[in-house]
């Protein structure tokens, strides 16, 4: 490490996820000089930050830091990123793992100059996992428009003639229907876990009605459908009549802070909802908020003035009070709620045109558990043992947290890593 | 370098089909420069063409007319060759079709009337390209005189500790350096911290113990205590720092730069440079030179700053309803030291505090915020001090009266265990006032969960009062640097030391300084050691890239650093005063000196150069400009109505991408917009854009990211500094008889790419309705 040529002790270290923790990590260690291999299953980088149309509390597009890092990674020979790959299995010990990883036909080879032609041609649709089953896309498709590695997938049900017609109209010769999932090992010294999270599913919280009527969304979903790239273009309407908004609820702690279903407090809710209520007054100058909060968390100064200019609004009301039923107005699509005013102990009734519930973050790692020696906690976290050394936990993987404090522990993790490599 | 020029240009993605090959490859033909096109050049094939003449020793220094140079940057790679990405693809045929722009018949193209405006712009893209790479070198690395990898860790709490230990780890040595006596920060006054995993249930004991235990494991970890920093001069890699005891005044005591007022003489003009720098020595009297090197300082790589924070004095005004001046009505931290000694007894009688009330917002119903800089670390501090209560005595009852329940993320298994313990009440509710009764308090607040207006009795009040960063007091780095000793712009955070990135954690306005815990933000004891082994790596990175010569973030792996041709220097200082960076410091006659692992190669210091002294190997103000100048500008002399020509200077990190977008999307704007894209807006040179006027283009606009409190410009001033400049060159323009329209600014974030044809098209529009550039054709 500290020698004159200053080349780094041998290994490498895997990251195992593409999204804003894990290319923090990845690049944070390779620019000390490291080998590293980012791992990421789908066929793009940026993970769950590359649906957010903005973050909190700059109101800044998440794509700004993803170009740089996406630059980082242009100007760095020391990192590999294999997409469509996904980890099968971690064998050995800290310093001498060997992974095996299975590698997904993407159908499109690095001929790829993601000129468009194939989906011109293309009619099958699939739902569009970008804008969270909103919408569809077709089945030849890129999978939004700051994909990176910037290469078309084929969906592997794409109907047979749109096979030929895809591959036909590809002057590159980039489509490949013989491709096969593929399995390899590779030998890394140390892995870092950034394997994310995603939206509590909020069909299973039943007295919140996702599911069962059509102007309730979740958080995520306005995210969609406030962004630019969503399935609306940007227009935020309620799903039923694409109807604007007048009046609209938000849910907070919608199956968090709750022993049946995510017992955790899930951090960046209370923020993201007070960004949606900007997002909604940005298109909507009258349109009357409602926030159901139990605690509004916006700690530190930076939220704290965030949460400051929004108390100013004077149609955006704050109510301590769980909502507790909700219902839909006979004819109109509107939602009925009724919720306990914490304070007054009075019960609220109230209709909006739309309610947004605030769901949480589950780990992914709770619902798909890695096949690796590593410790979770009872919600699915992987929690670290920096004794032992060797896999480490970052981001959203090891504790439910916001972009900040997901890239300073991934900056950490990536020493960790490293600092297994030197002891080995 | 003896360059071997070549020109390839891809004919694949639609630019063979929309663009007259023959006549673009007649661009490279007219100058002799050898030159091939190909279908798929990023193809196999194409990639095989272009090797071969490499290897041959035929070409070493080319243009590429294809894509983006954000696409197949990983095949357009050819060892030390320099490569110019011309883009034809999302700059030329994607955004422009045929459909709109029809081309030339044969006809048409003889009449020498008619003007193909697609065409016209490739043309020019190529012309540029060639132009570029004319003017451009391979960089060669800076290499440091006196290297060190050693790491100075300003602090000795945990934060410091973690930090030092994380680098030793890593193979570093560290030294900790800290004013106290002895190690232990704030952590050593505490009883208790609050449980760090599952089941978050007891109280546990500071880590403290274990980290002190930690460090005597490892001898490359050198700890002074009772000795601060005076100063630290030079360079990342090749900082000198020297110490000294606290209160000690010495020679190497860092200066401090001239207040505003001080610069000027009586009549307010700037006074010159001697004069400045006698000012400046008669105000730091006993304080040496930032440029005087203590030859008994100590070489560091890198800092990381760990300094911590200090309880906040609640004297104000706004206090005074919670009965600040009442003995027994006490702070957070004041309460945590009588704990830390023994049961928790009140301050005026020693009787034991069996009552105890946490307030944790001082707004009352007006404001529902908790006291300053508490983030969340107060409302978990409040559970774990109520717990005191409850573990002293068994009778002992706990209040919190707090506005909202600060436990975030896990920390909410905390909050649930202590709402278990039936001696602890809890209640989200306004605190009205604290008042004296008889041996008493009485806590009134009101809007409580408990009821509409409550009355408690306590023994002892605890206000929740907030962590002051250290950095409020005192710059605390004392970087010997002619901007000053510390952050500059630490006052839109509020006095931490932190980064306006949410991405970049770790971006602070120094490079090779990094700060960590509770100096840059409210922390617990946990979250401040994961900080510390962010910052170390972040140390570590900048020392490895300094040895390497190469720059950090965002430039990572850049090579290139400015280089001054002095002979022609003004002593102006712009340079110096401009960079985000403070990477330049003058001597006592204002000419700049580059310290150049400082520096983060934004290029805001040739920006600035009104003599334009400054340059790196590949970007300087002759690339850029004799781009500019190879732009064709049709006159009246040869069309009747020739097209307009607008520059636009486009910032490489927002806006070009956002370009790139509109390109892929097929969105159309004006082809008679000519984009160079620039490293920051902040390295734009009022010379390009004379320049451009000056040969009859009729409009500049420069487009990149936001400033502001919220910048989102990834070198923190470039942004400003473009717009204060392009604001100011309406003297400039006028003196030619230009309009001061023709030049504009603007800001788009990368996300906002469908408002760039918009924005580009209403530009146009303005310039057409000016009219053309009375200049063209001269």
């Amino acid at each position: 490490m500290t020698t004159d040529k200053s080349a780094p002790t041998s290994g490498s270290i895997m990251v195992v996820g593409g999204g804003i923790s894990g290319l923090t990590a990845a690049l944070e260690a390779a620019e000390v000089g490291y080998e590293v291999f980012i791992v990421e299953k789908d066929p793009s980088l940026g993970g769950r930050v590359s649906q957010l149309k903005q973050y909190f509390p700059k109101l800044c597009p998440p794509t700004c830091g993803l170009e740089i890092n996406y630059k980082r990674i242009k100007d760095n020979p020391k990192i590999k990123v294999m997409t469509m790959t996904e980890v099968e299995k971690v064998d050995g010990k800290p310093g001498d793992y060997t992974v095996k990883l299975k590698i997904s036909p993407r159908y499109v080879n690095e001929n790829c100059t993601a000129c468009g032609e194939c989906t011109k041609v293309c009619e099958s649709e699939i739902s569009n996992e970008y804008n969270l089953g909103m919408d569809r896309c077709k089945a030849a498709y890129l999978p939004h428009n700051m994909a990176f590695p910037q290469r078309y997938v084929m969906a592997p049900s794409i109907a047979q003639d749109d096979r030929e017609r895809c591959k036909e109209a590809c002057k590159f010769d980039a489509i490949d229907f013989d491709m096969e999932e593929k399995s390899i090992n590779i030998k890394v010294g140390a892995i870092v876990w950034a394997t994310g999270w995603r939206p509590y599913d909020a069909a299973r919280i039943d007295n919140l009605g996702f599911g069962r009527y059509q102007n309730i969304i979740t958080n995520m979903m306005l995210e969609r459908l406030a962004a630019p790239n969503g399935p609306t273009k940007g227009k935020i309407v309620r799903p039923s009549d694409g109807k604007a908004p007048a009046t609209i609820g938000f849910v907070q702690c919608a199956g968090s802070r709750d022993e049946d279903h995510l017992p955790y407090c899930s951090y960046i809710c209370c923020m993201a909802s007070l960004k949606h209520a900007t997002y909604l007054r940005a298109q909507y100058p009258e349109a009357k908020i409602y926030i159901y909060y139990i605690d509004l968390r916006t700690p530190g100064r930076k939220y704290e003035n965030f949460y400051k200019n929004l108390k100013a609004d004077e149609n955006i009301f704050f109510i301590k009070g769980k909502v507790a039923e909700v219902g839909e107005e006979e004819g109109t699509g509107n939602i009925t709620l009724v919720a306990e005013d914490t304070l007054s102990g009075d019960k609220i009734r109230q209709t909006v045109d739309m309610l947004v519930l605030a769901t949480g973050m589950q780990p992914n790692s709770a619902v798909e558990r890695p096949n690796a020696d590593l410790t979770l906690n009872s919600d699915g976290f992987i929690v670290n043992d920096f004794k032992k050394g060797g896999m480490f936990a970052a981001g959203c993987a090891t504790k439910p947290a916001d972009v900040v404090t997901s890239n300073q522990n991934a900056t950490g993790m990536a020493l960790k890593a490293i600092q297994t490599l030197v002891r080995r | 370098m003896d360059k071997k020029y070549g020109v390839y240009i891809c004919t694949g993605c639609g630019i063979g089909d929309t663009l007259d090959m023959e006549a673009l490859v007649d661009v490279p033909d007219e100058e002799g420069v050898y030159n091939k096109t190909h279908p798929f050049l990023c193809g196999k094939e194409g990639l095989a063409l272009i090797q071969k003449d490499v290897d041959d020793g035929k070409v070493n220094t080319m243009v590429i007319g294809a894509c983006s140079r954000r696409v197949n940057f990983d095949v357009f790679k050819f060892d030390n060759c320099i490569v110019e990405r011309v883009n034809l693809r999302e700059g030329v045929v994607w955004p422009h079709s045929r459909e709109k722009y029809p081309a030339l018949t044969q006809e048409q193209k003889d009449d020498e009337e008619h003007f193909d405006r697609i065409q016209m712009k490739a043309e020019d893209y190529i012309k540029m390209g060639m132009a570029r790479v004319e003017k451009v070198t391979l960089p060669t690395p800076y290499s440091l005189e006196n290297f060190s990898k050693k790491i100075l860790v300003l602090g000795g709490g945990i934060t410091g500790i973690s930090a030092a230990l994380d680098a030793a780890k890593a193979g570093f040595e560290v030294t900790i350096v800290e004013k106290q006596d002895k190690l232990g920060g704030y952590a050593a006054n505490m009883r208790s911290q609050m449980p760090v995993v599952e089941p978050f249930e007891e109280l546990i004991p500071t880590v403290l113990a274990d980290k002190l235990a930690e460090l005597k494991q490892y001898p490359n970890i050198e700890v002074r205590t009772g000795i601060e920093v005076a100063r630290i001069a030079g360079q990342p890699g090749e900082f000198t720092v020297t110490f000294k005891k606290p209160g000690e005044k010495i020679p190497y005591d860092v200066p401090f730069p001239l207040p505003e007022e001080m610069t000027k003489d009586e009549k307010g003009e700037d006074l010159n440079a001697e004069e400045m720098h006698a000012k400046f020595l008669e105000y730091n009297k006993g304080r040496l030179d930032i440029l005087k090197l203590d030859p008994e300082g100590e070489l560091y790589g890198a800092v990381i700053l760990a300094a911590g924070w200090r309880p906040d004095k609640l004297d104000q005004e706004a206090y005074a309803h919670l009965g600040v001046n009442l003995p027994n009505v006490i702070t957070n931290d004041e309460f945590e030291r009588i704990a830390a000694k023994g049961k928790v007894v009140r301050p005026s009688d020693g009787k034991e505090a069996k009552s105890v009330v946490f307030v944790q917002s001082p707004g009352k119903d007006e404001d529902d915020a908790d006291f300053p800089y508490c983030g969340s670390v107060t409302s978990q501090v409040a559970l774990k001090q109520a717990k005191y209560v409850r573990n002293d005595y068994e009778d002992g009852k706990a209040y919190i009266i707090y506005q909202h329940m600060r436990t975030p993320g896990l920390q909410e298994y905390f909050y649930k265990s202590i709402q278990q313990d039936n001696g602890i009440f809890m209640t989200k509710g306004a605190v009205n006032s604290v008042t004296q009764k008889g041996d008493s308090l009485v806590v009134e607040a009101g809007n409580t969960l408990l009821g509409k207006e409550i009355a408690i009795e306590a023994d002892l009040v605890v206000l929740s009062s907030g962590m002051v960063p250290v950095t409020v007091d005192d710059p605390v780095i004392n970087l010997a640097y002619r901007q000053g000793p510390g952050f500059r712009d630490n006052d839109i955070f509020g006095g931490y030391a932190d980064s306006n990135y949410i991405c970049f954690p770790y971006e602070t306005q120094r490079t090779g300084v990094y700060a960590a815990g509770t100096i840059r933000r409210a922390m617990t004891i946990e979250e401040s050691m994961e900080d510390a082994t962010g910052a170390a790596l972040k140390a570590i990175q900048c020392i490895e890239s300094a040895h390497r010569g190469v720059s950090v973030h965002p430039r990572s792996g850049d090579m290139t650093y400015p280089e001054f041709f002095m002979q022609r220097c003004t002593q102006c200082k712009r340079c110096t005063v401009e960079c985000p960076f403070g990477a330049l410091d003058d001597d006592e006659k204002g000419t700049p000196k580059i310290n150049p692992t400082r520096c983060r190669r934004c290029g805001t210091c040739m920006g600035a150069c009104p003599e334009r002294i400054i340059s790196f190997a590949d970007y300087s103000i002759d690339s850029i400009g004799s781009q500019i100048k190879a732009v064709g500008v049709p006159s009246e002399d040869d069309y009747d109505e020739p097209p307009f020509r607008i520059l636009a200077l486009v910032c490489e990190n927002d806006a070009y991408p956002a370009l790139d977008m509109v390109g892929m999307n097929r969105m159309d704007y004006s082809p008679d917009v000519r984009i160079i894209p620039v490293r920051c807006l902040g390295s734009v040179n009022a010379i390009w854009i004379k320049d451009a006027l000056a040969q009859g283009m009729d409009g500049v606009i420069l487009i990149g990211c936001k400033h502001g409190d919220d910048y989102q410009c990834h070198f923190m001033k470039g942004s400003e500094l473009a717009e204060i400049r392009a604001n100011k060159m309406g003297d400039a323009l006028s003196s030619l008889a230009l309009e001061e329209e023709r030049v504009r600014f603007e800001e788009i974030a990368i996300d906002e790419y469908d408002k760039l044809p918009g924005l580009l098209s209403d530009f146009v529009e303005e310039i057409e309705g000016l009219g053309p550039n009375p200049f063209k054709g001269f």
